[in-house]
């Protein structure tokens, strides 16, 4: 595990963290290229994560497509095994349902089912998340389904200085990548050093440190769990947060770690509870961690629904700063 | 007398001579492995290509080592077409750790990164979109390397067909695209799920030439994709063949093909694109009978030793399963 370099030289939102590393690598190595649906030079990326990118790199470079997730992805698929390093955009999360075959039996397989022969250099950047009252076709969060799937890593950064140097280290990565975004942490903003720097896979970070409970969050849940360790911490209650960072691979050590510290874990997602990520990671705790384990582990997830859109509905259904709050508390109640 | 073909002329005799050979080299290869596996030495099923020789042989006697495939379940064909080594082929599809893929992948999954085939994809459809993304690389490479894509019939009704092929065209990206019509998708008669009589037609749709071939008349096919892929390399984009064939044996190896009627096989059969390029051959003086005859007895031993290589190499070790499933773990 690894703690942040406090190299601060300025605050960046996560969208120009993102869009930083694309250019840097665009201009590191003639091999990365963008392809993906409003990308280019009209619309500068749905959320313009890309924006400026195709005037400055061409548009040979930074492709618009047609609305066809399928050929995106195995377009990039094709690409990547032959000696190309693509980056495919997929507008939301939800519609990589539309490519999921490429995805899930080309991309993630290439490498093994051929016995080692070609790999798939590629990265598929999409963002998850809801609280943007967007509805059950724009708001999932659906990375258990990559988790699970071997031949795929998987980011799932929640700050603009993870963004940046988790995707810098995605580009040079010689398997498949599925990048996952978060779209309301899109507008926060982070310190983010002026010069290069990567983050390896597989290196969670400790976003707080405390001795009573661990919490496990990604994206926006960590942004979430931050605000709740504040309130607690008023109350003399400190928690540990711990952002994996990489889904795969797992930091499984320092998840394992602080639980065997804190003794008590409390795992925040907004992904559905069931089969959810928060299931793998209280499987390995019980696995790992069991004896260490002072009260059972909690799971505060999606109640297993699709995204509703009033904000009412919706705010129900996502896990907020108070539900957080409760967690914590109802562990050390138990 | 087998049913007449196209005249040769113009062809390079060295041309036709090597098609003949790499005809019979997937014939009598398949062969072997259908006698293989009545010996149950073959894991799995199989998915034959006897019958449809001339479509894989005729589209890659244009391409060079540099260019690449993309193929599908029914796909040994096309590897050796594309220049497979046969012991390595025989070996995968027995599961031996020699194979091209270490035993990874089967009859339905063989790749040979060396010579450009990227490899044999089993989902129906899945390998459109990635021999488009193949044609993008050899363009932003900008390399004159073109991509020939294999799928059947059943294929050209996903999506995937849809998408692959108007990104093609709107990007005119160095690709032909070779439907190998074999009227059948399993059991569903192509004309069942489809309402028109020429796959090729949809080409017009997406803004590229569409073109319908005898799949059985090997220099038919070959002239028709020497004009696709000098139009592909040259960068005037893509092409649809449609190339009209037929298996001999059923859909896989457990099936009898009873769907189909007695004088529909009766006549593919009287079509066989090999006999029918044997004839033509002698007939126009490039081959004489015994020359013919001998170019089958070394292709016969060559698949002979094919079996002995793969039946006396090693299985992978069981904890060999655990590789390969990423370029570096961590």
């Amino acid at each position: 595990m690894s703690r942040r370099v406090e190299t601060v030289m300025r605050k960046l939102t996560y969208v120009e963290a993102l869009n930083e590393a694309l250019r840097e690598e665009m201009k590191r190595d003639e091999r990365v290229f963008l392809i993906g649906e409003d990308i280019g030079p009209f619309w500068d990326g749905a959320f313009k994560v890309t924006k400026g990118l195709a005037r400055e790199f061409g548009t040979e470079r930074v492709r618009d497509t047609p609305i066809s997730e399928s050929c995106i992805v195995g377009a990039a698929v094709g690409a990547a095994m032959t000696g190309m390093r693509p980056i495919a955009e997929i507008m939301f999360g939800d519609l990589l349902t539309l490519a999921m075959d490429q995805i899930a039996n080309q991309a993630a397989k290439i490498h093994y089912m051929f016995g080692g022969q070609l790999k798939v250099p590629v990265v598929i950047r999409s963002p998850f998340g809801a609280g943007n009252s967007i509805a059950a076709h724009h708001s999932q969060s659906l990375e258990a389904w990559f988790m699970h799937t071997p031949g795929l890593k998987v980011a799932v950064p929640s700050t603009a200085y993870d963004a940046k140097g988790l995707l810098k280290t995605a580009i040079r990565d010689d398997d498949p990548i599925m990048f996952f975004e978060h779209k309301i942490c899109y507008t926060t903003k982070s310190s983010v050093p002026d010069g290069e720097y990567l983050i390896p896979f597989g290196e969670a970070d400790m976003k707080r440190e405390g001795d009573d409970v661990t919490i496990f969050a990604t994206f926006w849940m960590v942004h979430q769990s931050l605000k709740a360790a504040e309130k607690l911490s008023r109350r003399g209650i400190e928690v540990e947060i711990i952002d994996p960072r990489t889904l795969v691979p797992l930091d499984k050590n320092a998840i394992v770690e602080s639980v065997r510290k804190t003794g008590r874990l409390l795992i925040v997602e907004e992904d559905c509870k069931t089969c959810g990520v928060g299931a793998e990671i209280a499987a390995i705790v019980a696995e790992e961690a069991f004896d260490f384990i002072e009260s059972p582990i909690k799971r505060i997830a999606e109640p297993d629904t699709p995204i509703p859109f009033s904000p009412v509905l919706e705010n129900f259904v996502i896990p907020d700063e108070k539900a957080i709050v409760k967690g914590v508390e109802d562990l050390l109640k138990a | 007398m087998p049913v007449d073909i196209s005249d040769t002329e113009g062809i390079e005799k060295e041309t036709l001579v090597c098609m003949y050979r790499k005809l019979l080299e997937i014939r009598r290869f398949e062969e072997k492995v259908w006698d293989l596996f009545g010996r149950n030495l073959v894991p799995g099923t199989l998915h034959l290509y006897i019958g449809e020789e001339a479509t894989a042989v005729g589209v890659c006697a244009n391409l060079t080592v540099d260019d690449y495939i993309t193929s599908t379940h029914r796909g040994h064909g096309h590897c050796i077409a594309k220049g497979a080594n046969l012991n390595k082929t025989m070996a995968e599809i027995l599961g031996r750790k020699t194979g091209y893929c270490k035993g990874k992948g089967g009859s339905m999954h063989v790749a040979d990164a060396a010579v450009g085939n990227l490899g044999a994809t089993a989902v129906v459809g899945s390998a459109i979109p990635i021999a488009v993304g193949a044609a993008l690389s050899c363009k932003l490479r900008k390399t004159d390397r073109v991509v020939a894509c294999f799928f059947g019939d059943g294929a050209s009704n996903n999506g995937t067909f849809h998408e692959a092929l108007n990104m093609a065209a709107v990007w005119r990206l160095p690709v032909v695209f070779v439907c190998e019509n074999n009227i059948y998708a399993m059991g569903t008669r192509i004309s069942n799920v489809t309402a028109i009589d020429n796959i090729a037609d949809r080409a017009a749709g997406y803004g590229m030439p569409g073109v319908v071939v005898d799949g059985n008349d090997v220099v038919a096919v070959y002239r028709s994709a020497k004009t696709a892929v000098k139009r592909a390399r040259s960068g005037g984009g893509p092409t649809l063949i449609e190339c009209k064939t037929y298996h001999h044996k059923g859909h896989s190896r457990f099936d009898p093909a009873k769907y189909r009627p007695p004088e529909e096989v009766e006549e593919w059969m009287r079509m066989d694109p090999i006999p029918r390029f044997k004839a033509k051959l002698i007939q126009e003086g490039i081959l004489k009978k015994e020359e013919a005859e001998e170019i089958d007895r070394m292709v016969v031993e060559a698949v002979e030793e094919s079996a002995r290589f793969a039946l006396e190499s090693p299985f992978p070790e069981a904890e060999e399963a655990l590789e390969d499933v990423l370029v570096k773990a961590s």
